[in-house]
């Protein structure tokens, strides 16, 4: 073999594995991508049919019920709310009045059920999904 | 006073950097032996400066100086004095301060270790490195200067984030640093090279070690930073592709690609172009790791406070060190790519193919990362790129990377035959797929993955034993050969514990009352009560369970709910039973109405061996580089 051969040969390799990854991750980018939603568009039906999604979010004061280890709460932007029911143990930072953000799929009753919740790691931090939320009901309501 | 004569060092040092970056650049440049000489001297400087201001922001927090606004955000009189040393690196001035100081300490390594090299060589290493620590020093004193005074002083400090009171952190975020800022090492070995035109297999015999090392320190940072998330986070989980560990694992991959890249440079002289590219890359991707934790772009456990200017000025930064360093690199990158010659069936090509395995691996994590980032910044809606990304492309790259792994040490150099590693190997096949097909059957469950995974993990093992068998009949084996099998062999105990866990491992959230029991993995774990419990700091509900199996009592377990005086943050310490073939790990959740408890246990079966994979790792590094080769060099050139 020449050495110009040789050298196709390696980068035709380099090359088809480059390819195999690139299909890997089209596929994978397809099916595992969530995407942020707020309360208003859930309550608007722009929420992606039969996916899962993410909602950040305020969890609303005095919602919090709990029916052994699962639990059910409300998640607002303060213009519209949804009800999320989650079955497990909470971060430690869920709280009533703090921001959080969930990640699950809506059932047929139009009740949010989550798979994960996701409260950061600090008692002054807002997850910035949660604080985009709030901020855009807040101009959605300004501007009506 | 003293918070002053702080700052006033980082200035000073500052200056002196620019002195170290620039002088010995131009007279390396100009043939100015005057200027060259300024190298060590300057390094010199710069590290007992930045050691100096180091020493006392320590300081600041032992005697609890609440009027430095980093020391009253991150302490309070009440921390352990432990803690309060970890917390000199928890938070963000802090932990950029330890940055450049470590990048100090390695300029001063090189310096000191490098009286052998040619003098143009050494004021050029250094000198890069100057001008990186310009850059961060620059950094540190516009826009986080951890000696900014806050007046008047705090009564109290606001305390240290109770996750990160921990002795984990006290050495996690060092040994990470270390392993981010040595690639610079090889980065400035690599510049210094381009600009020289010397790119030969002394420079790769050079920078060799220097990798290494970085590489060790990268491999246990992260092992402990993902030690720390399991046992400290009270998720149980020991990895979640959260982008901040993404941040270190992609520099991590790109660095293993550089090892073995480097190793075809220095004993064949090929792959040149590349192994500078790998170079400039894998210090680039650190600091783009350091721009992402740092910028506050990234949600996570490591964004601390943000402000947009520190993210605008790092990017700035990233984009002059890989802008300024790609150009060096195509106008003075060596045309001949491939070096001495080989052919298709040779170790060098099997290297190669590993390479492009490792950073198309590397790339692909990248991607998953910067998507959600690159969506938003164009406007196009907010995303989330989970897990399940991450593991359906990463796996299936790592899959013929393992096998690859078993043949790669059998090829000779330049030309081999495949039948004959062929025939040499065919015993570890088949042991290979013996542990396969046997492993999950005994475990009770057979899994395709489980199967693979053993499968890959002892074709790795059998390969390096039988390797062992034939040098050990040739010679005695060199330190190099003991550290690659040292290496090679910690990965397959990390892939035996990641495919243990993965496949076998149970977990269960329950409900639990006193005298209740649970079973996993054939333990029983019976919760005797919770009690209130006060420690140093905090109080918390500390729970006592029984660990029961075959109705013997084995161990006593107290998971804790904390809370902090100083926050209101609870905190969940899980308790771990832990084993060389199993953990069991139980939390508590938060207590139900009846005086029921949720209660979170797992079963993790072989768990710790994945950190003692990447301890494997890490020692063959460390064999690897006190090899003789290295040293007798030394020798011959000083004499």
């Amino acid at each position: 073999m020449k050495p110009r051969h040789k050298r196709a040969l390696l980068i035709i390799a380099a090359l088809a594995v480059i390819g195999v990854a690139a299909l890997l991750i089209l596929n994978a980018l397809n099916s595992n991508i969530a995407l942020y939603v707020t309360p208003s568009e859930v309550a608007a039906g722009k929420a992606p049919d039969g996916q899962t999604f993410r909602i950040g979010g305020m969890v609303k004061d005095g919602s919090l019920k709990r029916d052994g280890l699962t639990v059910h709460f409300v998640i607002t932007d303060m213009a519209k709310d949804i009800s999320v029911s989650y079955t497990g143990i909470l971060p430690d930072l869920f709280k009533e009045g703090k921001g959080a953000v969930i990640q699950g799929r809506l059932n047929p009753n139009g009740e949010f059920v989550a798979s994960e919740v996701l409260a950061k790691h600090d008692e002054n931090y807002m997850p910035p999904e949660a604080k985009h939320a709030l901020e855009q009901a807040q101009k959605n309501g300004s501007n009506k | 006073m003293i918070p002053e004569f702080g700052h006033y060092a980082l200035i000073l040092a500052f200056c002196i950097a620019c002195i170290q970056g620039v002088l010995p650049l131009l007279g390396a440049h100009q043939g100015r032996r005057e200027w060259l000489v300024l190298a060590r001297p300057a390094a010199q400087t710069v590290f007992c400066l930045l050691a100096i201001a180091f020493a006392i922001l320590a300081w600041s927090f032992y005697i609890n100086d609440f009027s430095v606004l980093y020391v009253a955000e991150h302490s309070n009189s009440q921390l352990p004095i432990m803690y309060r040393l970890g917390a000199v690196w928890g938070g963000h001035e802090g932990s950029l301060l330890l940055w450049i100081f470590l990048l100090s300490t390695w300029t001063i390594l090189v310096a000191q270790l490098s009286k052998a090299l040619d003098e143009f060589m050494v004021a050029r290493v250094i000198g890069v490195l100057g001008l990186v620590t310009c850059g961060l020093l620059l950094f540190v004193l516009t826009t986080s200067n951890p000696f900014a005074r806050l007046l008047p002083a705090a009564q109290d400090g606001r305390s240290l984030n109770p996750l990160l009171q921990d002795p984990g952190l006290v050495f996690h975020p060092p040994m990470l640093y270390m392993g981010y800022v040595g690639f610079s090492v090889a980065f400035a070995f690599a510049i210094a090279s381009l600009l020289s035109g010397r790119l030969d297999a002394a420079w790769a015999r050079w920078s060799r070690p220097w990798t290494t090392a970085a590489w060790v320190f990268l491999t246990l940072g992260i092992a402990l930073g993902s030690w720390w998330a399991y046992y400290e986070l009270g998720w149980g989980g020991w990895w979640f592709w959260d982008p901040v560990e993404n941040a270190s694992f992609i520099p991590w991959l790109v660095g293993t690609a550089l090892l073995h890249s480097l190793a075809v440079t220095e004993k064949r002289g090929g792959f040149k172009s590349w192994t500078v590219l790998l170079a400039i890359t894998a210090f680039s991707l650190s600091l783009l790791g350091t721009f992402l934790v740092r910028s506050g772009v990234l949600t996570s456990v490591h964004a601390f406070a943000t402000d947009p200017r520190r993210g605008i000025f790092i990017l700035i930064f990233l984009a002059l060190v890989v802008g300024s360093s790609l150009a060096l690199y195509a106008w003075r990158a060596p045309k001949s790519t491939m070096g001495g010659k080989f052919s298709l069936s040779s170790r060098e090509t099997l290297i190669l193919l590993g390479n492009v395995f490792l950073v198309v691996s590397a790339g692909s994590v990248l991607l998953g990362t910067l998507y959600p980032l690159l969506i938003d910044a164009l406007h196009l809606g907010k995303i989330s790129v989970g897990p399940p990304y991450f593991n359906s492309v990463f796996v299936p790259i790592m899959i013929p990377l393992l096998v690859l792994m078993g043949i790669g040490p059998w090829a000779n150099w330049k030309n081999t035959d495949l039948v004959i590693v062929i025939k040499r190997l065919w015993l570890a096949g088949l042991v290979a797929v013996a542990a396969g097909i046997a492993i999950p059957l005994l475990m009770g469950q057979f899994t395709w993955l489980a199967g693979v995974g053993f499968l890959l993990a002892f074709w790795v093992i059998a390969s390096g034993c039988l390797q062992v068998i034939r040098q050990a009949r040739v010679g005695k084996p060199t330190r190099s050969f003991i550290g690659m099998q040292l290496a090679h062999l910690g990965i397959a105990v990390f892939v035996i514990g990641i495919t243990m866990v993965g496949a076998y491992q149970e977990e269960k959230d329950v409900r639990m009352s006193a005298s209740d029991t649970v079973t996993v993995g054939g333990y029983e774990i019976q919760l005797q009560s919770v009690a209130a419990a006060l420690g140093p700091n905090y109080k918390a509900m500390r729970g006592t369970f029984l660990l029961i199996k075959n109705g013997k009592t084995e161990a006593t377990m107290y998971p804790e709910k904390r809370s902090y005086f100083s926050s209101t943050m609870p905190m969940t310490e899980a308790a771990i039973d832990a084993g060389l073939t199993r953990d069991i790990y139980v939390s508590l959740g938060e207590e139900l109405d009846d005086k029921s408890w949720a209660v979170r246990v797992y079963y993790k079966p072989f768990v710790d061996w994945i950190w003692g994979g990447c301890l494997l790792m890490a020692l063959g590094g460390v064999l690897a580089i006190s090899d003789k080769r290295y040293r007798i060099k030394l020798k011959k050139q000083i004499s």
